[in-house]
Formats: C-alpha cells, sequence, structure tokens
C-alpha cells in the first residue's frame, strides 16, 4: 500500500507539474515551437502524408495557431494522441491544445477542466455497415456486433441509443481508428460506429469504398471543436481567436489569394483592416503581432479553404458542407464580431 | 570466572554521533530516514496543492454513478446504468478469469515443456529449446497482438455460415463454432436447475451463485475425499500385509456415480450454437479478445516455467535417480516419487513470481480490447470521469491485493512441500 500511495503520488506530482505552470503563450514563444495534440490518424482530419508531413483540417487549425503565435506555420509538434491518453496529454502540459475531434460536453468543459474555445466542425455520430448486409436502418442491428473507439462520447451515446430503442448488441472496444477499420474490414465486427465526418474519412480509404453504407440515423450531437486547459485566458484567448479568424476570413471574403494585396494597404471595409492589423490594435491586445491572423490565415486558407482542401466534397472523404456552411448560407457557423 | 573492569566513564559529544563507530551508522539511517520522508511528504503537498489549484479535488464519489458504458464479456449482471464501482467488479472478474485460466495452462504446458527439454530424444529437446527461447525473447505485448491478428484475418466471419452453400461450417459434429468474433462451444444446461444464491442484496458488489454448479462442485469433492480414504487404506493393507488390493474402480465409482445421478437428476443436456441475425446465438461465447490473450499470456509464461522446471529437475543429484534405479523403481516411478517431489521445493518459490507475473501483464488486456479492471476502471470510468489519481490508486490496490493473495496461497503451499530438516 505504501509503495502504491508513492508511486501514484509520484505520477501525480508529474501530471500536477506540468499543469500549474502558468503562461502557454509565454511558453510557446520561448520554446518556439506550438505542441498540438492531434489524432493518431483519420484522413482528412488529421494524418501524415507520404512525405510524413501532418496534413488535415484539424491539423490545419495547428498550423493557423502556430502562425499567429510564432509566424511560422512549421513551427508545430503533433503529438499524436488515442481517445484515451488525449485528455491526460492536455491536462499534464504535455500539449499546449488539442485539434482532435473532440466532442464539446458539458463534463469535459467543467468537471474535465477544459476550455473548448469554439467548434471547427459539426458533427454527429452515425454508423457504417458493409453493403452486402442489406441493413437500411440502425433499428434493424438488434444482435449486431459493433466497433467502437473506446473512452470517447460515441461510447456512451451508443448504449443510450441501444437501451432506449431496446435492443441489443455486443460492444468491441478498440483503441485507435486503424484498428477499428482492421476489424471491421475484416468482418470481425458489422457495424463500425463514430462521428459521420469519421465514418466517411474512414471509408475513403478503403479498397472498395462502394461497398459499405452509413446509416441514415445520426444518434447524438458532436460539435468538434479545439480546446485548452481550464485557467490560461490569454491562452484560450489566442487559439479562440485564431480559430475565429478563420471563420470570420471566410465570411468577409479573405481568401489565400486575395490576402496579399488586402493586407499590404488599408481598405475600405473595416472589419477585413481589423483582422489583417492594417487598422486597430487587435494583435496587441492578444499579445501577438499585428499580422498575426494574415499569418494564421495564411498557413492554409480560410476555414472554407481548409474544407475544401482536406474534406471536402472533391476530396476523397467527400463532406459536404451541410451545418458547417457559415450562417449566410443557412450553416452554423458565426463567428463573434472582430472590433 | 573472569572480573570485568568497567570501561571508563566518558561523556557523550555530540561529534560522536559521526567519528565514532559505535553511532555513526545509526546517524546515517535516521539522516535517510528523515530525507525519504520529506520527500514523501513533498510529493503528497505537491500533488494535492496542484490538484486543489485544478480544482480536482480527491473524491471517490464518481463510482456510484451511472458508467453508462457497456461491457461485452460480463460473468455478473451488468448494464450502462450501473454504477462505475459494478463496472469495475465486472472488470476485476474478467482479470481473474484470464489469470486463473492462464495460471493454469501455463503450468500444464510449461511442466510439459520442461520435461521434454531433458528428454533424450535430440530432436523434441532442440524443438523445446527453441519454444523457450522463442517465447522468452518477444515481449507479451507482440504475442498477444499476434494471436489476436491471427484470429481475426484466418477465422470466417459469422456470415460466412450462412446460406444453403455456407462457406464455413460448424466443427466438432457441428457443435463448435470458429469465427473471428470468438469460439462458440455448447454451454451446459440445468432443465430442472435449483435456482441462484443471490448474495449481497442490492449493493453495488452482488452477485448469484448458482447452485446447480454449487452441488455439483460438493459432490465432486466429496468423492475425491471418499476416494483419498480408500486410496488411504488400500495402503495400509499394503504395508500390513505386502498385497495391494484392486481399488481403481471403487476409486472411479465414488468420483463418477454421484455426479452422473447429480446431472441426471438436475436435467443436465447442452445448448449448442446456432446463427441467429448478425451473430451465433446459445452456447458458450469464449471472445477472441479472451482467448487471444489467455493464449499468449500461458504460451509466454510457459516459456519461464519451463525453465524453472527444468532447472529444478537438475538441481536433483543424478546419485538419487540411480539409488532409484538400483532399488528397481522404472523411470516413470523415478520421474513422479523420487525426483519431482524433490524437485517441488526448487520450482515452487519462483512459480510464485511467474504467477504474479502473469496476473499483472493481463493488464496488457486493452491491446485487444480485453475489459479487464484496467480497461474498466482505469481505462473508460477513467476518461468518462477525468479521475486520473482516484482509478489508477485503486487499480494499483487491486493489483496489489491480487497479487498479495496469490503470494500468501502459494508461500502456504510452499510451506507444505519443502524439506522437513531433521
Amino acid at each position: 500500500m505504501k509503495k502504491s500511495v508513492f508511486l501514484g503520488a509520484l505520477t501525480a506530482a508529474g501530471l500536477a507539474a506540468g499543469a500549474a505552470a502558468a503562461g502557454t503563450l509565454d511558453d510557446v514563444k520561448a520554446r518556439g515551437k506550438l505542441n498540438c495534440g492531434v489524432t493518431t490518424g483519420v484522413v482528412g482530419f488529421g494524418a501524415p502524408d507520404a512525405n510524413g508531413e501532418w496534413q488535415g483540417f484539424d491539423v490545419g487549425v495547428c498550423r493557423a495557431v502556430a502562425a499567429a503565435v510564432l509566424g511560422d506555420a512549421s513551427a508545430v509538434e503533433f503529438v499524436p494522441t488515442t481517445g484515451k491518453t488525449r485528455f491526460t496529454a492536455l491536462a499534464s502540459g504535455e500539449i499546449d491544445m488539442l485539434a482532435r475531434n473532440t466532442t464539446w460536453t458539458f463534463s469535459r468543459d467543467v468537471d474535465l477542466k477544459f476550455t473548448f474555445v469554439g467548434v471547427n466542425y459539426y458533427d454527429g455520430q452515425g454508423f457504417m455497415v458493409p453493403k452486402e448486409l442489406g441493413v437500411s436502418s440502425a433499428t434493424e442491428l438488434d444482435g449486431a456486433t459493433v466497433c467502437i473507439q473506446t473512452g470517447t462520447t460515441t461510447e456512451l451515446n451508443l448504449a443510450d441509443y441501444f437501451r432506449s430503442n431496446n435492443i441489443s448488441y455486443e460492444p468491441v472496444p478498440i483503441e485507435t481508428n486503424a484498428e477499428a477499420q482492421q476489424q471491421y474490414l475484416a468482418g470481425a465486427c458489422d457495424v463500425y460506429t463514430t462521428d459521420a465526418s469519421g465514418l466517411a474519412a474512414t471509408r475513403s480509404a478503403f479498397e472498395d469504398p462502394t461497398a459499405h453504407v452509413l446509416l441514415p440515423e445520426i444518434i447524438s450531437k458532436e460539435p468538434l471543436g479545439p480546446l485548452v486547459r481550464h485557467g490560461d485566458n490569454e491562452w484560450g484567448d489566442v487559439v479562440r481567436w485564431t480559430l475565429n479568424a478563420l471563420i470570420a476570413a471566410e465570411e468577409v471574403g479573405i481568401n489565400s489569394a486575395n490576402i496579399g494585396d488586402l493586407s499590404a494597404a488599408p481598405g475600405n471595409n473595416p472589419e477585413i483592416n481589423r483582422i489583417l492589423g492594417t487598422e486597430g490594435n487587435l494583435g496587441e491586445m492578444l499579445g501577438l503581432s499585428a499580422d498575426w491572423a494574415k499569418n494564421a490565415i495564411m498557413a492554409g486558407g480560410n476555414y472554407g479553404e481548409l474544407f475544401e482542401k482536406n474534406i471536402g466534397e472533391n476530396t476523397p472523404v467527400g463532406l459536404a458542407r451541410g451545418l458547417n456552411a457559415q450562417w449566410t448560407n443557412g450553416g452554423l457557423l458565426y463567428s463573434p464580431p472582430f472590433r | 570466572m573472569t572480573t570485568l573492569t568497567d570501561p571508563p566513564k566518558e561523556s557523550f559529544r555530540l561529534s560522536m554521533l559521526i567519528y565514532d563507530t559505535r553511532y555513526r551508522s545509526t546517524t546515517f539511517q535516521v539522516l535517510a530516514l528523515i530525507a525519504f520522508l520529506i520527500l514523501i511528504g513533498w510529493l503528497i503537498s505537491n500533488t494535492a496543492q496542484n490538484l486543489a489549484e485544478l480544482g480536482k479535488e480527491p473524491s471517490f464519489r464518481f463510482l456510484g454513478e451511472p458508467a453508462g458504458y457497456d461491457i461485452n464479456q460480463r460473468l455478473i449482471d451488468y448494464d450502462s446504468q450501473s454504477p462505475h464501482l459494478r463496472a469495475a467488479f465486472v472488470g476485476l472478474l474478467n482479470t481473474l478469469l484470464v489469470a486463473v485460466m492462464g495460471c493454469a495452462l501455463a503450468t500444464v504446458l510449461g511442466v510439459t515443456i520442461g520435461v521434454l527439454r531433458l528428454s533424450k530424444n535430440w530432436v523434441v529437446a532442440k524443438i523445446m529449446t527453441v519454444y523457450v527461447e522463442m517465447f522468452r525473447n518477444v515481449p507479451v505485448l507482440l504475442w498477444i497482438v499476434l494471436v489476436m491478428a491471427i484470429m481475426i484475418e484466418t477465422l470466417p466471419s459469422p456470415s460466412a455460415f450462412r446460406g444453403a452453400d455456407p462457406e464455413a461450417t460448424l466443427k466438432v459434429f457441428d457443435t463448435v463454432a470458429l469465427t473471428n468474433r470468438g469460439v462458440y462451444v455448447p454451454e451446459p444446461l440445468f432443465s430442472r436447475s435449483l435456482g441462484d444464491l443471490h448474495l449481497f442484496g442490492n449493493s453495488a458488489l452482488n452477485f448469484n451463485i448458482s447452485l446447480d454448479l454449487a452441488l455439483l462442485v460438493a459432490v465432486l469433492v466429496a468423492g475425491l475425499f471418499v476416494s483419498g480414504r480408500i486410496k488411504h487404506r488400500a495402503d495400509r493393507i499394503q504395508e500390513a500385509t505386502g498385497e495391494r488390493p484392486t481399488t481403481w474402480y471403487l476409486r472411479l465409482g465414488v468420483v463418477v456415480i454421484p455426479v452422473v445421478i447429480v446431472l441426471i437428476a438436475l436435467g443436465f443436456h447442452l445448448g449448442y450454437p446456432e446463427l441467429k441475425g448478425f451473430n451465433f446465438a446459445g452456447g458458450t461465447h469464449m471472445r477472441n479478445s479472451l482467448i487471444a490473450l489467455w493464449l499468449a499470456l500461458s504460451l509466454y509464461t510457459a516459456a519461464f516455467i519451463a525453465e524453472i522446471v527444468r532447472a529444478g529437475i537438475m538441481a536433483i543429484s543424478h546419485g538419487q535417480t540411480e539409488a532409484a534405479a538400483a532399488l528397481g523403481l522404472r523411470p516413470k516411478r523415478i520421474m513422479n516419487l523420487v525426483v519431482l517431489p524433490q524437485a517441488l521445493r526448487v520450482i515452487i518459490p519462483p512459480l510464485i513470481s511467474q504467477y504474479l507475473n502473469l496476473t499483472k501483464n493481463s493488464s496488457l488486456a486493452i491491446a485487444v480490447g480485453y475489459m479487464d479492471i484496467t480497461g474498466t476502471l482505469m481505462g473508460i470510468t477513467l476518461n468518462q470521469t477525468g479521475r486520473e489519481l482516484e482509478t489508477v490508486m485503486l487499480g494499483m490496490l487491486i493489483y496489489l491485493i491480487i497479487s498479495l493473495s496469490i503470494s500468501l496461497v502459494m508461500n502456504w503451499y510452499n510451506e507444505r512441500v519443502k524439506m522437513v530438516e531433521r
């Protein structure tokens, strides 16, 4: 007992020591590198490409933050995390922020002591089954074996959904998306369930994506977004407004093609001027340079460009904008004003 | 008798604590103890302070809240509305299940391989050497993942059993289904069941004991006891008269006949697996995660046990074997009556630590999604509640208790087999 208390205390002390250090923004600047937690590999959202370079929609947020803070979009140390390890990594200070399709929930925000700075993808949990099973609705899945990533909200939604529909299932808990893919393709489970965007991304990597269908039921709300630790509001603001800058840039029409011209001199749209730092001192308020938002947008383009490049309809993942369109186009994306 | 002169009385000076050899070691021990206690105190206060700053004071109240997740392998009743404590209990039972199954198989395999490694047959001995070296020198996690991968990739999925002309069929007279989701074997059923004994009421730790099973075990134990008495009597007669009465049919009878009678009385029959919907229904489902973990842990630990057994046998002087042979004992009797009982003295203590290793290694279960105590309490519960410190400490405490219990039982057994010094 004595030994276990000692070791436990040691672990906890290690965990807490990192968390106690305040001033993440200063730490990142001093380090010259942003430690960003990402997924272990979901095509389109965050995965290394053939050259070992991390690419993807969530990765784009990491790069934008690095560009805003350090002026260099490549100054990111990507730390792959699983559904289980991500929160410990963030709480312990191993990573400065987490951009890994993580659902914003009450208990994670309040009880786990994290600050979700916004939503970069409005998602919902879906089911994928092989076409040959002939299943057209999730309510027909009585008795099915379901592969599920452990340590996620999807695990709880799944239990709730099957319980409320009074049907049984056999859960097969799995650590990473890659293992789930292997088991699902080998037929060790009938169904794979996770966020619908993740399913589309996973399916796009299959040899024959057309042999698998996504069922129409979306059984939960999954607002996915980047998060930071509680208690460091300056750093939270930096990440929050970097994300907002990407969203607002699309709304007001700043993209990687015209950003050079727009930032050269103040134009006649004051909002664009304030975002790009040609007017006002928003960057200074954040503790960053005046061109922070310009750097963030130049890192990978505005929100819409990031979306189209990584997960849009012309990519293998092939997701429609849907809920993730600008509010002006009937979607939910709505950045508070830059003022 | 000589009279000792009292040593001259000297006054105690502080410097003597270091320069006087009588006090020096005590001084250093006290200093080391103080330093150690300060370190522990610092760690504890640091932890408490940092957790308080984070607003996460240690609390075990989460154990009473509904877990919210499902577990596939449950030895007791459990659903997603059960509290976290019950989920941990389900995990604990799964840990114990794989540990007991693993220790049993590892012992059988290990003893066999250890004896065979000493075989005079060159080929057999070399094959066993290759086995031992192969398993001992590769991390057990890789074996677990490998066995799992083999099961998933080579066995057919349940859908292959479907249709008029299925690709796969049931094995062993249509009673066993080998699938990549696990093995379905016939389950014992009782048509005139005695029901269950419900223990611990409505608490989170309640569980049922099947009275049928309890009765069977009781009858079996009683039969074995009577059989032991018969053997005892035969020994006595042999010592008195030199003639050993034939008792094997008696001894077999008192064990088998009552068990068969009880089975018939309870209406024993087998339930066979049957393809229903997505999966097989009926029969006992041994999930591939359980089988992969069980086989890998057993095969790995068996390699170590084989070496322990070999060492134990080789520790018995060859003179013993020759002396026994000179008395006219056959080789098999020499092994059973002379060598192994003495070898056990050498074998048992390291065997304890192998059992402990196997139990602790079972915490690698999460690699194949086996829901043991690490997977439930220190996995999903930790993740859903964010109580890292509490769950990990609780988990360590549980492993400590399991390990100490194994040590206790094995040390008691060791006391019994160890040589009585005269």
